[in-house]
């Protein structure tokens, strides 16, 4: 009769990690590598050095925040689609920011650029959130064929107006030395943006599960007739997930500018969004389940394009594994939800049959 | 036709869900070239027998035969194969379609679909049976009654010979009734057998040559089409049983109305007015009883005083405050508690019963900017032991038994002593001692002071609480009487909508 309970949650995580290990398998014999071989190269090895160990938070950066984002979009039962493309916004943002605020001094200029960046992100997220609120658009095609739309920005601003004066390269001028993020070791590309994305996701663990207004929002998504029935006004909750996932993609999109790039290049982004769907399913929609995904995600990219090297098996497959991870968990959360119902008192549809009849 | 052996014959079909048993050795048959009414309350049975005829559900026990043949039904196609086709309340209708493409598709065997057969299908019941639809139109942009034309056109062209409506007439306006009738008639007159599923008495005498009457998943009886209202009737809603328990206090004469309604219009889900003109008063320390059959505007009525669904005119007044058109937070805020029909849909299922129980006033359980999580889970234990909810603070809503789910939207409610109380079913689906503890509190808020709105189709249920009961029928209140010494009968026919005969 019990519902079965979140502890079994990350059991089912676990087994989908283990099946997409198998179903990946196969194309990685068919590219001639031993997949524990393989397997090892991709998860073990990138922990096995400081410098890889570093490469892996690195990677994990930008897919903590649009994981944390798409999550907290999906905890309010808005399915937000376009971390990507609110994330190339905040990366338009802080290149445009960061080229302009060569005269301040980085206490003035990071705030303003990281702050730019995520209203940029937010306010790619508003026009669907708003077509969804008030009109009832769904907003899984919207906020996903917006993405697109923000990758011929980027597009038709490097090879327009920002194209790069010096090189003639379809790239932006370098932001200026005071709108760089910071490193937080020497000799490495691990930049303050990993502490931002900590942060968030330690604030959003907080807002979503000690107070009023992360209670509205998991009502909401839960049950929007029953949110609504209590007096939680669900629209208006909706809006503020959406826009505040939309700012928190616009960070990654920062980050990725201030920090590793110093410049907005046309491949700012290769997907970081859509990954973090990824992150955001295999993380359960938890915030502490995000940073794991993160990190596990993170530590999976450095070792697909270590394993390339070292095995001769082409990188795309680390793209490949995350793709049936992501299917995988999917399948695994979805016959838990079916298990749960099948298992719950079957007073309801009977009842309303009955009632029709 | 030389009717030997019915078109089609139920013989005691029983069908339980759960605890509930829906229909009760139910023995029926229909032959060919006549229409046979199954008539009953909501929640009598009479879909789920015909669900069982139909295939789309199983009996626990009886048979069904066709023409005198056992036939073993596992799903829709089987029915359809032995030549019963029913027309259910939901339309299985490809809207963007148009009406030959839907009609093709209910035929579809081979790959291709045969769009000339369909047309000549359409063109021939024009012809015959009267019933013209456009083959070209998109079925989207038909009305209700085209719609369920093309429905019946579909069964048709599957060689159908037995027929089964399901309310055919609770979708439609009144012309298009006339309409309909006017289709079965000719096409009993063809040979078809027509079940026709309905509550309302008019329409059932109006077109049956037999009825047969439903109570609590038991034939009460199969009587001639011609058997007068009052009969059909008092066989109906049966004789309720006085298991009074309300306390016979003060005459209800001089309480002062705390809520009133007044000239409340309001749309229905399908477009059509579900709320015509109500007006109605609620005194402090008194249960006025809503009586009358599902879908006639109760939902609508709660919808609307839950904040849930906006008037289209009309106001709500609770005190001096004017809540017309208030949204969910109003309502509370002016005192209505709401236990509406769907308990299920009106908590967060996934949230605990703790959250559940403060989701409405989130704002008096925080700690600065967090909640309180150590206060919420105090309210929970201390509602959970008041109101006997036989669960933890941080059991997930959705894992409680019916019963228990309903105990903790009440004392949700109730908890905050609300001045007018809206509920609807109260005790539907509920055990005994679920059943007496509901409907105690309900007493106890009266005799507090309440104003209270029971919304129930149990008429045992509105004569043991209410002071008074006002039938509603297709939106209007069509009567109101005290509930001492009520006259079963001419309820019954006020449900009916047969005020004027009564």
């Amino acid at each position: 009769m019990r519902r079965i309970t979140v502890r079994s949650t990350p059991v089912l995580v676990i087994l989908a990690v283990l099946l997409t290990f198998l179903i990946t398998a196969g194309p990685i014999i068919l590219a001639g590598a031993n997949p524990i071989a393989a397997y090892a190269a991709y998860l073990v090895v990138p922990l096995t050095s400081q410098f890889t160990l570093l490469e892996v938070l690195v990677s994990a950066t930008p897919i903590l925040l649009t994981g944390a984002a798409v999550a907290i979009a999906f905890r309010a039962g808005y399915w937000n689609i376009g971390a990507e493309g609110q994330l190339l916004l905040g990366a338009i943002a802080a290149a445009g920011i960061g080229t302009m605020v060569g005269d301040l001094p980085p206490v003035l200029a990071l705030p303003v650029m990281v702050v730019g960046g995520a209203l940029a992100g937010a306010a790619w997220a508003l026009v669907p959130a708003l077509l969804r609120v008030r009109f009832g658009i769904d907003e899984v095609v919207t906020t996903l064929l917006l993405n697109p739309v923000a990758l011929l920005l980027v597009n038709g601003l490097l090879h327009g107006p920002w194209r790069d004066p010096e090189t003639g390269f379809p790239e932006s001028a370098r932001i200026a030395a005071s709108a760089e993020f910071p490193t937080l070791i020497e000799r490495s590309r691990l930049h303050i943006g990993f502490l931002i994305a900590i942060a968030v996701i330690g604030v959003a663990w907080y807002v979503l599960v000690r107070t009023p207004t992360g209670l509205r929002l998991r009502a909401a998504g839960l049950s929007p007739h029953g949110a609504r029935f209590a007096g939680i006004n669900v629209s208006r909750t909706l809006l503020g997930a959406a826009l505040m996932s939309g700012a928190i993609a616009g960070l990654a999109g920062v980050g990725e500018v201030a920090g590793i790039q110093n410049r907005l290049t046309s491949g700012i982004s290769p997907g970081y969004g859509y990954t973090g769907i990824v992150v955001a399913t295999l993380g359960t929609l938890t915030m502490p389940g995000v940073a794991l995904a993160g990190l596990f995600l993170g530590d999976l990219t450095v070792g697909a394009s270590s394993a390339a090297r070292s095995l001769g098996i082409p990188s795309q497959l680390g793209a490949v594994v995350q793709g049936v991870l992501l299917l995988t968990t999917i399948a695994l959360l979805t016959q838990r939800r079916y298990r749960a119902r099948a298992a719950a008192p079957p007073a309801a549809p009977p009842a309303a049959e009955v009632a029709s009849g | 036709m030389t009717a030997t052996s019915p078109a089609l014959e139920l013989r005691g079909i029983t069908k339980r869900f759960g605890d509930l048993v829906a229909n009760d050795g139910v023995d029926f048959d229909v032959r060919g070239g006549e229409v046979h009414a199954l008539l009953g309350e909501n929640g009598a049975g009479k879909t789920t027998v015909m669900r069982i005829a139909y295939g789309l559900t199983q009996a626990d026990a009886g048979e069904v035969l066709v023409h005198g043949q056992r036939i073993d039904l596992r799903s829709p196609r089987d029915a359809i194969a032995a030549g019963i086709g029913m027309v259910t309340q939901h339309f299985a209708l490809v809207a963007p379609m148009t009406v030959a493409e839907n009609l093709a598709l209910g035929r579809a065997t081979g790959l291709r679909l045969d769009l000339d057969d369909a047309r000549r299908r359409v063109a021939d019941a024009a012809d015959r049976f009267g019933m013209r639809v456009d083959p070209a139109a998109r079925v989207e942009n038909l009305s209700v009654g085209q719609q369920q034309r093309v429905e019946i056109l579909k069964a048709l062209s599957r060689d159908c010979r037995v027929l089964i409506l399901d309310e055919p007439t609770a979708v439609l306006v009144p012309g298009e009734v006339d309409a309909l009738f006017a289709t079965l008639r000719s096409l009993v007159a063809d040979g078809l057998a027509v079940v026709f599923i309905s509550h309302k008495l008019a329409e059932v005498r109006a077109i049956s040559d037999r009825v047969s009457v439903l109570r609590r998943g038991r034939l009460v009886a199969t009587v001639d089409g011609d058997t007068n209202e009052r009969e059909l009737a008092s066989m109906m809603v049966g004789r309720p049983s006085f298991g009074v328990e309300r306390p016979s206090d003060a005459g209800p004469e001089l309480r002062e109305p705390v809520l009133r309604i007044s000239d409340l219009h309001a749309a229905g889900s399908h477009g059509l007015e579900a709320l015509a003109s109500v007006t109605l008063d609620v005194g402090a320390g008194e249960i006025v009883g809503v009586a009358g059959v599902s879908g006639n505007g109760q939902t609508e009525l709660v919808d609307v005083l839950s904040g849930m669904r906006a008037p289209s005119s009309g106001s709500i007044v609770v005190g001096d405050t004017d809540l017309t058109g208030a949204d969910p937070t109003r309502m509370m805020a002016a005192g209505i508690g709401r236990i509406p029909e769907d308990r299920h849909a009106s908590l967060v299922g996934d949230l605990s019963v703790a959250y559940n129980l403060v989701l409405e006033r989130l704002d008096d359980f925080r700690a600065g900017g967090r909640i309180d999580g150590r206060r919420i889970r105090e309210h929970a234990v201390a509602l959970i032991e008041r109101f006997d909810i036989r669960a933890g603070p941080d059991d997930p809503v959705a894992s409680l038994s019916g019963g228990n789910i309903q105990k903790v939207l009440l004392a949700r409610v109730l908890s905050r002593d609300p001045r007018v109380v809206v509920v609807s079913q109260p005790t539907r689906g509920l055990d005994i001692g679920a059943t007496e503890y509901v409907r105690s509190q309900l007493l106890e808020r009266r005799a507090a002071g309440a104003a209270i709105l029971l919304v129930s189709e149990d008429l045992d249920e509105l004569l043991a609480l209410a002071d008074r009961l006002v039938v509603l029928y297709e939106g209007r209140i069509v009567g109101e009487m005290p509930t001492t010494g009520v006259d079963v009968d001419r309820l019954g026919m006020l449900m009916a909508g047969r005020g004027e005969a009564a």
